[in-house]
């Protein structure tokens, strides 16, 4: 019902005021070392152009929501309000009326518009990203939605800001799934991208452990206890129907191959866990690993030919890559005696794991090419399970700096890091999904 | 689990009560010197029923004891200790006497470590534990593989007692 509902009336109308031709190629952003000096924007409040209540309302809420937005992608400041030098609701929100010196004056280097109009339960937002400095619009807007709509459309908009200024779609549309422990039992829910509307997905009533994503975004696989074993349910989102597959011993650890309607697997039937290559419908492929000793958790390459996986071949646990053309395997980790849960960043270049050194967990980076692995977390309890955002500017993962396990967001170089979602219990194995999830 | 052990402590209290009964209605018939060939065959079936009793109760304690001995590892290691050899040795022996019964073999670990590799820790320590009783010539089929990892610890706590606790292969019947 919700997805029927969803952009049923949203329209894009792109304001070309100016062509902005200028733009292209413009790195805003610098990608190499986004984080490190944060983006001055300012977000005035909406302004509410006839000045109903439902306007009203929306203009705080908005410009909170959209703030939190940009604030949640750890690429912006937003100057803070009250330092603002004009009141929205009077000036202007097209660029000529813009008095830019008011912005450079406060140190903001861009400035988001919005102009709000409801009528008859239809909300139409003007948007535009103001560039103070030079003084021209970068990207306009116009939207139209359902009231119930808004929060979907602020976030359309600040994927074109993000998009614009990055050159990168961003992750906005979407959903973070984890397991926690708050209906008694472990299960699987999913979120936002930013923690927003979590809910229960499974009911097993049972242990339910790592999820996984298909590349396309309908299917999810996961491991329960439902049948008192460890066996991998194969699951499409929407329709909540898929099959198991329950050999004899442990049916763990899925990872979908990229673009394929297939996925690896651990499995142990013939007396030994080996990851094996599996249909989406469950059927065995073929034997990816021949080592006796553990072989678990692979995450595949983003191009699908290459698969890292946790091996014990070596004496203790350690990160391994298999190259599916030539066959070959070779060991990754060599810092640390415990090195496990690898995850793919989505650009290739590196991989994401959790090494225990003196009983702590933390995750580390390492580039595959340069093999040198950094720390991104550090004397803050045990953190385990990192997972790449779509885009591959942050991580999500699990902590216990609070006590009891949580999950947080970082970026990619460790910094910012903020717990996710506040909801009872304990979360722990966060998977970032693909770019977009409707469901 | 619990109830079991009410049953057994239940029984252990009960049955020498029983036989202490037995003794001191042998007595009289001693003294009275009149024994009657019926009141022979009742004491007769009595102590038979005693002994019977008393032999269930010895197989429940050895089916109880086969389900409530657990095996023990070292930390990250699925390789059987040579206790652990010895306990298997006699459950081999139980397995042997009651031909009939099928068994999990659960294979459980410390909290350490993260959970999807101590799944497969877990399988092994249960597929060491299963291949050492086919070794020893107990059929395949009669054992399952589980494994928990670390989702079911029996002990809490982070102290090296409790995580020696958890690191364990246990048995039900199915």
């Amino acid at each position: 019902m919700k997805i029927k509902s969803v952009l049923f009336l949203t329209i894009v109308i792109s304001l070309v005021f100016k062509p902005d031709f200028s733009f292209a190629g413009y790195d805003y952003i610098n990608i190499s070392n986004p984080f490190l000096k944060k983006i001055p924007i300012a977000v005035p409040l909406f302004k509410a152009m006839s000045g109903n209540e439902k306007e009203i309302l929306i203009s705080r809420e908005g410009a909170d929501l959209l703030s939190e937005t940009l604030i949640f992608t750890r690429y912006f400041k937003v100057l803070n309000r009250e330092a603002y030098l004009e009141d929205s609701q009077k000036s202007g929100i097209v660029t000529s009326k813009v008095v830019f010196k008011n912005w450079t004056g406060i140190g903001s280097e861009f400035l988001i518009t919005c102009g709000v109009l409801v009528k008859g339960g239809v909300v139409d937002f003007e948007f535009r990203l103001i560039d103070t400095y030079k003084e021209t619009m970068i990207v306009g807007k116009r939207y139209k939605g359902r009231f119930s709509e808004r929060r979907k459309i602020i976030r359309r908009f600040c994927s074109v800001v993000i998009e614009r200024l990055t050159g990168n779609k961003g992750y906005f549309n979407s959903k973070i799934a984890f397991i926690s422990t708050g209906s008694g039992n472990k299960e699987i829910y999913l979120c936002d991208f930013d923690g927003y509307e979590p809910r229960q997905w499974t009911k097993t009533r049972n242990i339910t452990l790592s999820p996984a994503w298909s590349s396309n975004g309908k299917y999810i696989a996961y491991t329960s206890y439902k049948k008192g074993r460890p066996d991998l349910y194969i699951e499409n989102l929407k329709e909540k129907r898929g099959v198991v597959v329950a050999k004899e011993g442990i049916n763990i650890t899925p990872d979908w191959v990229p673009g394929k309607f297939a996925l690896a697997a651990t499995l142990s039937f013939s007396g030994d866990p080996e990851i094996y290559m599996l249909t989406g419908n469950g059927k065995i492929i073929k034997r990816l690993t021949e080592n006796w000793g553990i072989d678990v958790s692979p995450s595949f390459s983003p191009d699908g030919k290459k698969m890292a996986f946790v091996s014990k071949r070596s004496g203790t646990p350690q990160i391994y890559i298999l190259d599916l053309n030539t066959w070959k395997t070779e060991r990754l980790t060599f810092e640390g005696k415990y090195n496990t849960s690898p995850s793919w960043s989505p650009r290739g270049d590196k991989i994401a794991y959790s090494s225990m050194n003196n009983g702590k967990f933390d995750i580390y980076v390492i580039d595959i090419k340069s093999r040198t692995p950094v720390s991104l977390t550090n004397n803050a309890g045990n953190n385990e399970t990192p997972s790449w955002s779509p885009d591959g500017s942050l991580i999500v993962f699990c902590s216990t700096r609070q006590g009891p396990p949580r999950i947080y967001v970082m970026t990619v170089y460790g910094t910012d890091q903020r717990r996710l979602l506040e909801i009872p219990g304990e979360q722990t194995n966060p998977k970032w999904s693909p770019r977009d999830i409707k469901y | 689990m619990q109830k079991n052990l009410r049953i057994c402590l239940a029984l252990v209290l009960v049955v020498p009560g029983l036989l202490l009964n037995a003794s001191c209605a042998k007595k009289p018939v001693s003294q009275q010197q009149s024994t009657t060939s019926m009141d022979n065959r009742a004491i007769q079936t009595d102590i038979e029923r005693q002994r019977a009793e008393a032999a269930e109760l010895a197989k429940m304690k050895a089916k109880e004891k086969f389900e409530n001995t657990d095996i023990y590892f070292d930390y990250d290691e699925s390789t059987l200790k040579s206790e652990a050899m010895e306990a298997l040795k006699a459950k081999v022996e139980w397995l042997k006497m009651n031909p009939v019964v099928s068994v999990v073999i659960e294979g459980h670990c410390d909290e350490r470590g993260s959970a999807e590799y101590n799944l497969a820790l877990g399988d092994r320590r249960a597929e060491s534990t299963k291949s050492f009783m086919v070794d020893m010539g107990i059929a395949a089929d009669r054992l399952t593989k589980n494994s928990y990892g670390e989702e079911m610890p029996i002990s809490s706590g982070n102290t090296e007692e409790a995580y020696a606790k958890n690191r364990r292969v246990h048995f039900s019947i199915e």
